[in-house]
């Protein structure tokens, strides 16, 4: 069957036909669509598809689908993978039962991310192996693969996804699905305890399966070798610097010997043989040069390696067919030559008309006038947006919760007033594991959650518990009643939010207030849902 | 034959659902099409920019070269100009006239439609207006995608049927009003 997908789509939908059980997710772009499709096919097709507190809890579930026979799927972003990698590294000792899949959605270029990691890294540190796939049909392809590889060596798969293949869309050709796999515990004890005894075991077992799956990327379709006769230059392209050679191979004068690397650990012996039959080699890696660091090495002795360390490839930002053209030696193609720079300004993403936390950075920002020295830390979410101009309401973002611990600490090292903000989910995800922190010691700082009641950066999807459920949570953490406070932030309300976020930066100890309406983009959803 | 395309305007527009019809038109033509679209933070009111890449035969990059795309498709006339490295020294642009002034710095507008003006065979209509006047303002898009249809590789036939597929879940008037901006654009000289 031929139908139009989305890269995500395409992993999911693989998934789905490969005999999934059991998807776990947390919301990041540019992976966010792979668990809206299992979550809408859930149901019909007969398998179980959520959002989870975060990364962490999702692949722990996931961990013990595996351990009852079953196979899961575990999606995320790249920096997700930062918040799961206590479990994701241990689990590479493990004795995976029923195929665990891992997709990270990478996203060079940043264009919806604080940075730009490559989780080919993270995987290669804990051992664990990749697909690459560079079109939707591959990630098709390599998505069932992926299932057979983790069952067939007992290890946790990765496949990597980019921007522009999760958010790009093809034809995809799916084949025949295969059933669920039965329930079947796994009989393997000491593989699924991480005991000193059993780790040290377990540990060595690694070890010896990495040779097998090093055995198994030499021989593997994804890892393809061109040799031409003659040819000086050897390319070898990971990732999405395959599309983007293709594009423009046919305009180089010698047609070059090509490696294509789609599966990892790498294959040591195929890089071998194209290095000895030409005399340099160009590196085309979307994401960091990790294949040309294990070329060049400390010493980087031996033949020429060219790409993002010798500046012949942009070492920031993602790859281009335009700038791997120029890497290739081509010539800038003519393009339509009139100036605009003239005419054309930046237009900056900005928070909706009428979105709740611009009325709260309002306010905010009001109650902190009069001081000469505050801090307002903020977190990952549509309010980093509170950072730009009109707003400029913020001065900190760095990752999932750390506006909560950011604040503890600047009050303790004797700032005041200190704010932090943060959404209604970024802080169930990574935040309430500091608030706790925040309850032992009673810092001088004051816990603006913004609740908006969904998930909003990433289109909406649900928060873990409703609004009405926040209150009780923060009681039961032990943050004293008398400074948990609500408001409603909308342009009519400003006077008094102002007054009551006034009244506890005059309170010098912990202080939650809640920010609570919903979403305006969400709300506008459903009212056009109820008409 | 390959026609390479920028499809841009600001965010919240329609731009990747005018994306979407050309790609499904284009489909049901058995063309091969790869669409790139970027999510997420870059949609809240900003700039939006999608690639389309239509070919019958293979296309090895989402995304297009700079001087290659034959047209660039847009909801707003700034945004007509922010991608003219993409556009071929002989493209053409196809563009809204209606500008979205979300900025504090937006630029003289008549200086804005002489640049477009510039690059020959440019098309700066009222898509708006012929939206609204078809029977919604957020038709638009549709606009848009019948004064591009000339130089579009799909008929004019099959860029119908996808926009009676894409909206048919919302009922008969939703189908008929995208329909008739459609051929208001297309009409459009």
């Amino acid at each position: 069957m031929e139908r139009v997908l989305l890269g995500d789509e395409a992993l999911a939908q693989a998934a789905i036909d490969a005999g999934l059980s059991c998807a776990y997710g947390y919301p990041g772009t540019p992976s966010t669509e792979i668990m809206e499709y299992l979550i809408a096919h859930s149901a019909a097709d007969g398998f179980k598809a959520m959002w989870c507190t975060n990364e962490k809890t999702a692949y722990e579930e996931a961990l013990g689908a595996s351990l009852a026979g079953k196979r899961a799927l575990v999606t995320m972003k790249h920096v997700g993978l930062n918040v799961a990698a206590d479990a994701f590294v241990n689990s590479a000792l493990l004795s995976i039962h029923g195929g665990l899949v891992m997709c990270v959605a990478d996203d060079p270029g940043m264009h919806s991310s604080q940075n730009e990691q490559d989780t080919r890294a993270l995987a290669m540190f804990a051992k664990v192996p990749v697909f690459e796939p560079v079109t939707q049909q591959q990630t098709y392809e390599m998505t069932r693969e992926a299932f057979e590889v983790s069952e067939r060596f007992g290890v946790p798969v990765i496949i990597r996804m980019v921007t522009r293949i999760a958010h790009s869309r093809a034809s995809v050709r799916t084949a025949e699905s295969r059933p669920q796999n039965p329930l079947d515990k796994s009989t393997d004890r000491p593989g699924w305890m991480l005991l000193p005894a059993t780790a040290k075991r377990n540990w060595a077992r690694l070890l010896g399966k990495e040779k097998d799956m090093i055995a198994f990327a030499e021989s593997s379709a994804n890892n393809r070798l061109n040799l031409v006769a003659g040819s000086r230059l050897g390319i070898i392209t990971g990732g999405l610097g395959y599309n983007y050679f293709k594009e423009n191979a046919a305009d180089l004068k010698e047609e070059p010997s090509h490696l294509h690397i789609g599966f990892y650990p790498l294959p040591a012996a195929l890089i071998r043989k194209l290095y000895d039959s030409v005399d340099e080699i160009l590196v085309l890696e979307e994401g960091y040069p990790i294949i040309e660091e294990k070329l060049c090495g400390i010493l980087g002795a031996g033949k020429p390696i060219h790409g993002k360390l010798d500046g012949t490839v942009v070492r920031t930002g993602e790859l281009t067919p335009d700038n791997v053209r120029e890497a290739l030696g081509l010539p800038k193609r003519p393009h339509a030559a009139i100036d605009v720079s003239d005419v054309t300004v930046p237009r900056p993403p900005a928070l909706c008309k009428g979105c709740p936390h611009a009325d709260s950075y309002a306010a905010i920002k009001a109650a902190l006038k009069d001081f000469p020295q505050s801090l307002v830390t903020s977190d990952i979410g549509c309010y980093s947006l509170g950072a730009l101009p009109p707003h400029s309401a913020i001065e900190t973002i760095v990752c999932m919760g750390a506006s909560v611990g950011m604040a503890k600490g600047a009050s303790e090292a004797g700032l005041y007033p200190v704010v932090a903000t943060i959404g209604d989910s970024t802080f169930l995800h990574g935040g309430m594991t500091a608030l706790l922190d925040c309850v032992q010691n009673n810092p001088d700082m004051t816990l603006v959650i913004l609740d908006n009641s969904t998930v909003g950066m990433t289109g909406g999807q649900p928060t873990m518990i409703p609004s009405s459920r926040f209150e009780p949570l923060i009681r039961g953490l032990g943050v004293d009643p008398a400074h948990i406070r609500t408001i409603v932030p909308l342009p009519q309300q400003h006077e008094k939010n102002t007054e009551i976020i006034k009244e506890e930066i005059n309170y010098h100890g912990l202080s939650v207030i809640f920010s609570v309406r919903e979403c305006i983009e969400t709300a506008k959803r459903k009212a056009r849902k109820t008409k | 034959m390959t026609c390479n395309m920028i499809l841009c305007g600001v965010g919240g527009q329609g731009v990747l659902s005018l994306a979407a019809i050309i790609a499904k038109a284009s489909l049901s033509s058995h063309l091969n099409v790869r669409q790139s679209e970027v999510h997420g933070m870059s949609q809240r009111g900003g700039e939006v920019l999608a690639h389309l890449r239509i070919s019958d035969g293979e296309i090895y990059s989402d995304l297009v070269s700079y001087g290659t795309a034959d047209l660039i498709i847009s909801m707003e006339p700034m945004e007509s100009l922010r991608y003219l490295e993409y556009l071929k020294p002989d493209g053409i642009v196809v563009t809204a006239a209606e500008p979205v002034v979300n900025i504090g710095n937006y630029p003289d507008l008549e200086a804005v439609y002489a640049k477009i003006a510039a690059v020959s065979g440019s098309l700066c209509l009222k898509a708006e207006a012929l939206a609204e006047e078809a029977g919604s303002k957020r038709a638009s898009n549709m606009v848009l995608i019948g004064a591009a249809s000339p130089y579009l590789p799909t008929d004019a036939e099959s860029l119908k049927q996808a926009i009676r597929d894409t909206f048919a879940a919302k009922g008969e008037s939703v189908v008929e009003t995208n329909l008739k901006a459609f051929e208001a654009g297309r009409n459009h000289q």
